[in-house]
């Protein structure tokens, strides 16, 4: 990098440079949290970082670098379509955690969908008593 | 420009190391899927500093391909997870 810091050439330069470094951190912060953290709804939410925070700032990194317009509506499409899909695998993942009891419960703070399971678990209960199968 | 291509192949490989030993140690299944998702994260990220370090756009299309193949894994192991291990009795 040139140190003169008269143009803004070196300024987006030392941006993105502060981005690149900062989404690596974003990785780095989510394996720790994938190391430390107890069960798998927290080791989720760490999970997420470099999929949404840290994508971000290293496709803007790119755009930065690259320094023409065109780049930034493919770079956005990129994004995008990372941010429609992750809350879907996550939604799927965490139920089927839910399901399969990989959580420990005295870390929850509310638990709203055991309501729903018990009242979905009456229904087929009732269900079941008189006919006898389903 | 070179100072933080370095520095961030310091940090991934760090990363990388604690999700593979995620996977290696995790005790359940879903463990290990989420790390795969987060090792393929960082694959991407590692894909773009490559991509924003050399001026080019090659790694694009393949960074898009590893977010669809990281969502398409992860929404499959969690239906047969899903599938296998219910009970009927348990509430």
């Amino acid at each position: 990098m040139n140190p003169d810091f008269s143009g803004p050439d070196a300024w987006i330069d030392t941006l993105s440079a502060v981005f690149m470094v900062v989404g690596a951190i974003m990785s780095l912060g989510a394996a720790i949290g994938l190391l430390r953290f107890p069960d798998l709804l927290s080791r989720m939410h760490a999970a997420t970082k470099p999929q949404v925070l840290g994508l971000f700032l290293l496709l803007a990194a790119i755009g930065l670098q690259l320094r023409t317009w065109w780049v930034w509506p493919v770079l956005a499409v990129a994004w995008i379509f990372q941010l429609l899909t992750v809350p879907v695998s996550a939604h799927m993942v965490g139920r089927a955690g839910y399901r399969t009891k990989h959580l420990h419960r005295e870390l929850l703070t509310a638990d709203e969908l055991e309501a729903v399971v018990q009242k979905a678990a009456a229904e087929a209960a009732l269900k079941d008593d008189p006919g006898g199968g389903r | 420009m070179h100072v933080v291509l370095a520095v961030t192949a310091v940090i991934f490989s760090l990363a990388a190391a604690g999700a593979i030993i995620r996977i290696a140690r995790g005790p359940s299944l879903l463990d290990r899927v989420l790390a795969a998702d987060v090792l393929l994260a960082i694959l991407g990220g590692a894909l773009c500093v490559d991509m924003a370090v050399n001026r080019h756009l090659n790694n694009l299309m393949l960074v898009v391909a590893i977010s669809i193949i990281g969502f398409i894994g992860s929404v499959t192991v969690a239906r047969f997870v899903a599938d296998r291990r219910v009970k009927p009795n348990e509430s």
